[in-house]
């Protein structure tokens, strides 16, 4: 497969992922904005938010003030924002556009009419749309897409590069997502355990669509112990660090099969299958949970270059 | 007389870049105004291609570097056996039919002042032989445009060194391929070497100049620059429509930074030459 | 009243025998049914991604191109004369193309002066002397004819470089039948979907000398934003072969390779999209970014083939078509069979005094042209815009060609009030490898608006399915 596709079908993937992690921080933050003040008239939800993206600077810069409406907007609409929805949809469909013939008429077609919606949907009076709209389409978007992806694409090398681009891409998109919470969240070490800590927590796995499933998992009770486990460790939770790591080995040992060629991508990937394999929840928070999740999103980005330079480049001999 | 050939370019790079790729013309052909004795090109780390001789009967080579590296040079050596022909390029062999040498580019695209200039060195001259055109026009360019090194740079146009009055070898060659092609003679752009000490001496010895094809004779160096034609001094590597076509490099920088261009060309009479 | 333009369904006798099948057809459609297949037409071509860019234009790059659902039809004793002169038209361009790169026969004989060959700018000095394999240079020939009675086609220019639009005439065809499998069920229409299995053959065909395996065949596009990247795409899924660009190349030693996910692999033929002088910034633009540096070197020392051979375009400027009909009979000593539409060169005194005092009747195109931009249609124009070209023309002569306005054929067309005749014209696609090979069919191009001589998809052209009768 010639590199360049290879290249656009993992980016498609990769900006699909982020199109519905953008939503579902969009609705963390609305939730969050619905909690009674009890944070001592301390509002820094979306501000956060921003900062997990690293788009605070370029917001305040074009809004200014932190309104709830403009971060709607920039999260959503703002074509300017490189991981607003309509970026990452837009860019998804750009990608697939390139590659049309890798795709089935399915897939395009799932793409393709996304694409259309959120057009009509950006033409459509802005008062008219609440956040929960908005974040239910995206992620119905995001099903659909994924779900033509499971039901129609042959499983050659394609697919591979396709689920590798979503595997990183969540993995990392989960670290963040944790690390906002308890990083840049609360507003100071004072406030762990309080109320506020626990409804933040709650919304969370809200947004990431687990709380159902944690209430299962752990008997209900909220801990940062055991959400952070949840959210890294267990192998159950379909977007946990684990179980994208077992996804990302799944496919590069596919593709080592198709090419029947290993390459030191297949070799990164077994060793940060082996340290979350291994890893106790003690361990993470020894590390210091924020230690721990900026090297998992930096080995996370190596184990991407390393792809990059085995197979999207094409020059490895 | 026998030519002793020692050119070295050398590319520094701020930051390593992904490599290069280059198409070279550096390695003479043999006429009867030249024989190669021996010629080597070196790229240390480089995949070079099988030399092919074009259609215009020059030796072009591709070489290409793919792996991250701060500096790339390129050595050419060799020695050659050259023979003085009054200029003219007998015994080359080529296919290209010269009249496809009467259109211009944009750097040998004529202004007013080297019409005004072809007019002057033609008048009354429309009947006399090419030959004595050629050489009315030659002196004229020498005359019009002083050298000068440094007034103008690799990518002035003959109009632009026509208005600077002054310029180099190879504004003087694309001058004189304007004011050819306005008299209807064909003409294009020579690089190559010139052996211009006697003594042997180091000195910077690439060179450039004009062929106008003479029907009845053939091609004909004109080195409007040293108000000659080229002799035994001069080794001659390439042709092409004006300067870039010509290029003896042509090249890109994978990945490119800023570069630093380092270039020396040694060329002396055998048993002259000098250590470095 | 007789109509001054020959009508390809009714003529003086009336109804014509090819459109017999389709006179009931419209007649007994119903104008909701019609309305119906004309918006599933549409939606059909959306779904397939069929639209067209226009360069320039700006506008909605998502814009359709006009289809209109009436066929056009010819007979087979019609096709076998157009196809024998079609292939003739296509042997002699190519042998002109080996002739003016190798040793100029036609000029040394006095049939074609030099200057128009080798002062031309399509003419390329890098590939002088080089032969490509098998000698072909233009392998993919599209030639535009118009017709002007029963038995009288012209041509109106020859494309050697890179003929685009073959995707219609397939997509159209494929349109066509799914929404009227009886039309076909009832008529007996040669199949046009060979096309791209006979391109690949003929691309395969003219591998390098040096290739000893199954050629790998790719098809380079200048990227997604061209005007024509849907038929690229379109055209390399149909042949199986990968659709590259320029950053998917790349040249090391004496061959060229694609970045693939399991490393460089050696490409032989290159099916090209793109102008000469992007090809390789080695040797033409050095700012191009669209082609390979290297390329050429590696293609002129029987590394790698490219189609069409660069330089190809000197035999389809608009300044050497005069002097097919010529190339007809010097290579091949034969008499052409399709006629050269009477052509003034502007750059000729006589010929520009002709144009200037007949500015009024004439059709006026740039040499180096194409699209239906900057040509003046004398006969429909007014006079502002007459006076206006006519500067134009006296400032810079020998950068025009004036025709006599012809009188196109024309088509039975759907119009809101049914059916009405419109001009039409039509691009056959000729391959030339090891064989040369013509699908019955091509693109019928057709003015929709009234009286509109000009059928260019950039000025409000549209198309047309085009049909060919088998033989019985």
């Amino acid at each position: 497969m010639l590199s360049r596709t290879a290249a656009n079908l993992f980016w498609l993937t990769r900006y699909l992922e982020r199109s519905e992690t953008t939503a579902r921080l969009l609705d963390l933050g609305f939730r969050n904005a619905l909690l009674p003040n009890t944070g001592g008239g301390f509002r820094n939800e979306w501000s956060a938010i921003l900062q997990s993206k690293g788009a605070l600077q370029q917001f305040t810069e074009k809004y200014g003030e932190l309104k709830q409406r403009n971060v709607e907007s920039f999260l959503f609409f703002d074509l300017d924002n490189p991981s607003s929805v309509a970026s990452c949809i837009s860019s998804a469909r750009e990608n697939a556009r390139i590659v049309r013939t890798a795709l089935t008429s399915q897939v395009w077609d799932a793409i393709n009419t996304s694409f259309q919606e959120l057009k009509a949907l950006s033409r459509r009076e802005r008062s008219s749309l609440e956040v929960p709209e908005l974040t239910d389409w995206t992620l119905r978007t995001s099903a659909l897409i994924r779900g033509s992806i499971e039901a129609t694409q042959l499983r050659n090398d394609g697919y591979r590069f396709m689920n590798l681009g979503y595997a990183l891409e969540r993995a990392d998109n989960t670290a963040r997502l944790l690390d906002v919470k308890y990083y840049v969240l609360l507003p100071s070490v004072a406030y762990i355990g309080s109320g506020l800590d626990n409804y933040q927590w709650t919304t969370l796995l809200r947004a990431l669509s687990a709380h159902r499933a944690y209430n299962w998992a752990y008997g209900g009770e909220l801990s940062a112990k055991q959400i952070a486990h949840f959210l890294i460790l267990n192998p159950k939770f379909p977007r946990s660090l684990l179980s994208c790591t077992i996804e990302v080995n799944a496919h590069l040992d596919q593709l080592a099969r198709i090419y029947d060629r290993s390459t030191p991508a297949q070799e990164a990937a077994r060793a940060m299958l082996g340290e979350l394999a291994e890893a106790r929840i003690e361990d993470v928070f020894d590390e210091g949970l924020h230690e721990f999740l900026t090297r998992m999103i930096t080995e996370n980005a190596g184990l991407a270059k390393c792809i990059d330079d085995q197979y999207l480049i094409g020059e490895a001999r | 007389m026998i030519l002793t050939v020692l050119h070295k370019t050398r590319y520094e790079f701020a930051a390593p870049v992904g490599g290069i790729i280059q198409s070279l013309r550096l390695t003479p052909a043999k006429s009867e105004s030249q024989r190669v004795l021996d010629w080597s090109i070196d790229v240390p780390g480089a995949v070079l291609g099988t030399p092919l001789r074009d259609g215009a009967g020059d030796y072009v080579q591709t070489v290409s570097v793919r792996s991250p590296s701060a500096q790339i040079e390129v050595t050419v050596s060799g020695t050659v056996e050259t023979t003085d022909t009054a200029g003219i390029l007998r015994g080359h062999r080529e296919r290209v039919p010269p009249r496809a040498y009467l259109r211009n580019t944009v750097r040998t695209e004529p202004n007013r002042a080297i019409s005004d200039l072809v007019s002057e060195a033609m008048k009354a001259k429309d009947d006399a032989p090419a030959l004595e055109r050629a050489h009315l026009l030659a002196a004229a360019v020498a005359e019009a445009v002083a050298y000068k090194p440094g007034a103008t740079s690799a990518h002035t146009t003959a109009a632009e060194a026509m208005t600077e009055g002054a310029g180099v070898c190879q504004d003087h060659a694309q001058v004189l391929i304007a004011c050819a092609h306005l008299a209807g003679l064909p003409a294009r752009y020579v690089a190559g070497y010139l052996n211009a000490t006697e003594d042997g001496s180091p000195h910077e010895a690439s060179h450039a100049w004009a062929e106008i094809h003479i029907e009845g004779l053939g091609w004909i160096g004109f080195d409007a620059a040293n108000k000659c034609c080229p002799n035994e001094h001069y080794i001659r590597l390439g042709s092409g429509l004006d300067a870039q076509d010509a290029a003896p490099i042509r090249g890109l920088v994978l990945g490119g930074s800023e570069e630093e261009l380092d270039v020396s060309v040694l060329v002396a009479p055998l048993g002259q030459s000098q250590q470095q | 009243m007789a109509e001054p333009y020959f009508n390809e369904m009714y003529d003086a006798a009336g109804l014509r025998t090819p459109y017999q099948m389709l006179e009931g057809w419209h007649q007994n459609m119903p104008a909701e049914f019609r309305a119906l297949k004309q918006a599933e037409a549409e939606d059909l071509f959306r779904r397939y991604g069929i639209t067209f860019a226009v360069y320039g234009e700006g506008g909605d790059p998502d814009r359709l191109i006009p289809f209109d659902m009436f066929p056009r039809v010819f007979t087979s004793e019609e096709w076998r004369k157009l196809e024998r002169g079609i292939k003739q038209r296509a042997r002699a361009l190519n042998a002109f193309l080996s002739d003016v790169y190798d040793r100029g026969e036609i000029i040394r004989a006095g049939r074609i002066p030099a200057d128009l060959v080798y002062r031309n700018e399509a003419y390329e000095i890098a590939v002088a002397g080089f032969r490509p394999p098998l000698g072909v240079f233009s392998h993919i020939v599209g030639i535009d004819l118009v017709r002007t009675g029963a038995d009288q086609f012209y041509v109106l220019e020859d494309n050697c470089r890179t003929p685009s639009g073959v995707s219609y005439m397939l997509e159209n065809r494929e349109v066509m039948m799914r929404m009227f499998p009886h039309l076909f069920q009832e008529n007996r229409v040669a199949p046009v979907d060979g096309y791209a299995r006979l391109l690949k053959r003929t691309l395969a065909s003219v591998a390098p000398e040096k290739c000893d395996r199954d050629p790998k065949v790719v098809l380079l596009t200048p990227g997604h934003f061209n005007s024509a990247y849907y038929e690229h795409s379109f055209l390399a899924d149909l042949m199986g072969i990968e659709m590259v660009e320029g950053q998917d190349l790349f040249v090391e030693g004496d061959f060229c390779y694609m970045r693939t996910t399991e490393g460089p692999q050696k490409v032989d033929v290159i099916y090209r999209r793109i102008d000469d002088a992007f090809l390789d910034p080695l040797c033409f633009r050095p700012d191009s970014a669209l082609g390979v540096p290297g390329l050429m070197n590696v293609y002129r020392s029987g590394g790698v083939t490219i189609c069409s051979a660069p330089g190809a375009g000197v035999a389809d400027d608009k300044a050497i078509y005069t002097y097919v009909p010529e190339m007809v009979r010097f290579y091949l000593g034969e008499a052409p069979i399709l006629e050269n539409v009477p052509t003034w060169q502007c750059a000729k005194a006589d010929d520009l005094k002709y144009v200037q005092e007949h500015i009024a009747e004439l059709v006026i195109k740039e040499v180096h042209g194409s699209g239906g931009y900057g040509m003046l249609v004398g006969p429909k124009s007014d006079k502002a815009t007459i006076e206006a070209f006519a500067a134009k023309l006296a400032a810079n002569p020998s950068n025009y060609i004036a025709q006599p306005t012809l009188a196109l054929s024309t088509c039975p067309t759907f119009v809101n009030e049914g059916i009405a005749p419109r001009h039409v014209d039509l691009r056959p696609y000729c391959l030339v490898g090891r064989d040369i090979e013509l699908v019955p069919g091509g693109l019928t191009r057709v003015a929709l608006t009234e009286g509109s001589l000009v059928v260019n998809s950039s000025q409000g052209g549209g198309v047309k399915d085009t049909w060919v009768i088998a033989e019985e």
